[in-house]
């Protein structure tokens, strides 16, 4: 079994979650006796490559390969470059990008055909154009690789349109993996509809549809009508190999309760704030932080403040690399109120480190998390009885605790792509 | 018609604070910038306060005597000049020795415990009062309240300090169709003399001095006393920031000529200089000014917003004066040093939302990219501080 796998980044250089799941589906389908060949629109030549064989879409010429691509590509090249709703990106980044765009204007260009183009494999302004030449190039480069794959697998909306390019092309079974949708990313009056028509078009030329997490499969169901018979869910997986818990002397004595994250609408900061509210009512040993930033956080920060309990409720600003997992060792109880998460890998994180999570029922590890505390998120009342009780009860926490970590490190990508080699050989 | 001017220049430096983040929170206690603080206040030495002293010292020798004025120097300065500028105070020194020179004093920590506690505001007016005189050598009989922060009741508390006269804004929305350029008496203290910022032409010194979109520009002597000239009144009070020379407006602005110039021009056309101190003693006080909400010198609305006007600067005072008792229990002198900084009203100033009217100047002096910032620091400063303070008063 071979598969030609588009995707948008890998590790090292990752700016979300995607390309560290990534790495865990080719390597657990290593595992399992998938052969991958990884694309990826800027690779940096330092990709560990153990599990699979990358292709880099920027050392790729485009070719006039055959005139039913020809007319897709049309088509595709008509995207323009002025999307302000794009997913994933830091805020800091966002902020710079959309002034930069501002400032220099927009313009279109197309590339032609016996050319190269270098892509950034970012998430910035020019994504669109991007998106739209990664298509072009992924044809190209289906073509060049045809008798090397059986099955074309696509990851989120940025590939699908490469996918779809690569399955017309040479006629090959494509599979679409929905990690997030665009309704997860903000509510329905701001989605941009340019990302939602490529998303819907992907999953409806998808032989199957692979999703995170069965609150995933209704939406993709429910909301861009696809077939559920068509639809299956993979849970992710968190691939913790080689990984030692950091020690770190803590500065509070008080018990740490954290939200890491973007400080975002769906992120639910502000039940967070409100439970942390409530529990300072009944105990004072404790401290809450928010790590993070986002377009909410001076939001946050104002609510902070007039409930009264900024001098117990601390913001961290963003947190980069050992800053985070220092964070998790820091922390007693770690909180994820999400309010639409297509999966959600951070209580993951904090569970393998040990500390106990509370999270919502409206994300998709709540439907594989065991021993995770959960709440809906706009449940305010019940997540400060959650909180309460794990920094008030120490059988309650260690219990939590040491399960949650047992739990977590079930949670393999070899048993994740067990179930996806299954959906590849429906399809042969 | 002949005017009394009375020059008073504010001297004041914050004790910044440095990036502290959640991580130090119980682990490192020490809070400044001590590289920031160092270098402004250094630069502020070179660029302007030694400078002008010297200017100053020469007109006051020049005019025999004629030129009066009077500062005001926070005790948060004086710790910084004594740190890393001793010669600073070496000028000042030289200045009270012409006899021509009245000190004024203030809360120490430049702080706003008039709006939180009379016995911290106390406690720092005589511990300002103290510390004028042991650096200066002089004894303080004025009194001006940071940022000439004003009101019936902070009245009555500085008269039974000890103060006969006391500096504030003349504002508009407390004047009415009344003139600043009289000495008034407070209304819940009518032994209290009063003396009121002219507003106007002070900033036009402070402020509009180097500003080419400004029609008057550029600002003359001879103007500047044809102004002097038709004010009404009997005295014009000119109070404005210190570092309004050499830093706000910079020496090219052609400020320090201006200022050298300045006495003589004045003396030359009639009128004459008093300090705070002579004023009330040569001029009948024209009526009584009652203030029943406090008042300032800050932005256009002239009043408390400026520190005092969102939540999050409500909930960093309210959590900081929240404090005092259990440190009175305590009774720790690096407590109360920390306490004392801060209270600076400055950490508030930073936290101001105001963007629109006033916002540019806020931002100019703020070491932190936005309010927030400033919010997140403080208050990671403060908890740290109150971990050391409940300890201690485990301790006790």
């Amino acid at each position: 079994m071979r598969v030609l796998m588009f995707g948008w980044e890998f590790p090292p250089h990752i700016a979300g979650g995607l390309g560290t799941a990534c790495e865990g589906i080719v390597k657990g389908l290593a595992h399992n006796g998938v052969e991958t060949l990884f694309v990826m629109p800027n690779a940096s030549g330092d990709e560990d490559q153990s599990a699979t064989t990358i292709l880099n879409a920027s050392d790729v010429a485009v070719q006039n390969v055959s005139s039913t691509v020809e007319e897709f590509i049309n088509k595709v090249k008509f995207m323009y470059v002025d999307s302000n709703i794009v997913p994933y990106v830091d805020p800091d980044e966002y902020f710079e990008a959309i002034e930069k765009m501002r400032k220099e204007g927009l313009t279109q260009t197309t590339v032609g055909f016996g050319q190269k183009f270098k892509f950034s494999g970012k998430y910035g302004a020019n994504l669109m154009e991007e998106v739209s030449r990664y298509a072009q190039v992924g044809g190209t480069i289906a073509m060049q690789h045809i008798d090397e794959f059986d099955v074309i697998h696509a990851h989120d909306w940025l590939t699908y349109l490469a996918g779809i390019a690569a399955k017309e092309l040479t006629g090959k079974p494509l599979v679409v993996h929905v990690h997030a949708t665009s309704y997860d990313r903000g509510d329905e009056k701001h989605i941009d509809t340019r990302v939602l028509d490529i998303e819907t078009r992907g999953m409806l030329a998808a032989d199957r549809v692979v999703t995170v997490s069965d609150l995933t499969r209704n939406i993709v169901i429910n909301k861009y009508g696809i077939d559920p018979a068509k639809v299956v869910t993979v849970h992710n997986a968190v691939d913790f190999s080689g990984r030692e818990n950091i020690e770190v002397e803590r500065g509070v004595r008080d018990k740490v309760v954290t939200f890491l994250g973007r400080i975002t609408f769906q992120k639910g900061p502000e039940y967070f704030i409100d439970a942390a509210a409530k529990v300072l009512k009944r105990t004072k040993n404790v401290r809450f932080v928010m790590a993070g930033s986002g377009d909410m956080m001076n939001r946050a920060i104002s609510q902070v403040a007039r409930l009264g309990i900024a001098d117990r409720f601390h913001f961290t600003g963003f947190l980069r690399g050992a800053e985070v997992q220092k964070m998790f060792a820091l922390s007693d109880v770690y909180i994820m109120p999400s309010v639409s998460e297509p999966f959600g890998i951070s209580p993951l994180e904090a569970m393998r480190t040990g500390v106990p999570s509370i999270i919502s029922h409206q994300s998709g590890a709540a439907e594989v998390l065991k021993y995770a505390l959960k709440v809906d998120f706009w449940d305010v009342d019940a997540l400060a009885d959650d909180i309460y009780a794990l920094v008030s009860y120490p059988a309650l926490t260690s219990f939590a605790s040491k399960e949650g970590y047992d739990e977590v490190n079930e949670l393999k990508w070899n048993g994740a792509t067990a179930k996806l080699k299954k959906v590849y050989e429906s399809l042969l | 018609m002949k005017k009394s001017v009375c020059l008073y220049f504010q001297v004041h430096q914050p004790t910044r604070l440095r990036s502290y983040r959640f991580f130090d929170i119980g682990k490192d206690s020490h809070y400044y910038d001590d590289f920031a603080n160092r270098t402004i206040l250094k630069r502020v030495a070179q660029k302007c306060y030694l400078p002008m002293n010297e200017l100053l010292l020469q007109a006051i020798k020049a005019s025999k005597g004629k030129l009066k004025l009077a500062f005001s120097i926070s005790g948060s300065a004086l710790e910084q000049f004594d740190r890393y500028a001793p010669e600073v105070i070496e000028s000042f020194k030289a200045l009270a020795a012409t006899g021509k020179v009245e000190f004024l004093c203030e809360t120490y920590y430049h702080s706003l415990s008039s709006l939180a506690a009379p016995s911290e505001f106390q406690h720092q007016v005589l511990k300002h009062k103290a510390a004028v005189e042991q650096y200066l050598g002089v004894t303080p009989v004025t009194f001006r309240n940071t940022e000439l922060i004003y009101s019936d009741d902070i009245a009555r508390q500085v008269y039974d300090l000890g103060f006969k006269t006391m500096l504030t804004e003349g504002a508009r929305h407390i004047m009415g169709w009344q003139s600043a350029n009289y000495v008034y008496t407070a209304a819940s203290q009518p032994k209290l003399r009063l003396l009121l910022r002219n507003y106007g032409l002070s900033d036009d010194i402070a402020f509009r001095f180097s500003d080419r979109n400004w029609t008057e520009w550029p600002l003359t002597t001879d103007k500047f006393v044809g102004w002097l000239d038709q004010a009404d009144g009997q005295i014009v009070n000119l109070f404005m920031d210190y570092e309004t020379f050499g830093e706000h407006q910079n020496e090219e602005s052609g400020i320090f000529d201006f200022m050298k110039a300045l006495p003589k021009a004045v003396l030359a056309a009639g009128h004459e200089f008093v300090t705070p101190a002579q004023a009330v003693k040569n001029i009948k006080p024209a009526a009584s000014l009652e203030v029943p909400d406090p008042i300032s010198w800050a932005d256009e609305e002239r009043d408390l917003s400026a520190w005092l006007g969102n939540e999050l600067q409500q909930e960093a005072f309210n959590k900081l004066y929240g404090l005092k008792e259990k440190l009175a229990i305590v009774n720790d002198p690096d407590l109360w040093a920390d306490f004392g900084h801060l209270q600076e009203s400055d950490h508030l100033y930073y936290m101001c939302t105001k963007f629109f009217s006033d916002g540019e100047i806020h931002k100019r002096f703020s070491p932190y990219a936005t309010p927030y910032e400033a919010f997140i620091n403080y208050m990671n400063v403060l908890s740290d501080f109150i971990i050391r303070l409940n300890y201690a008063e485990q301790q006790n």
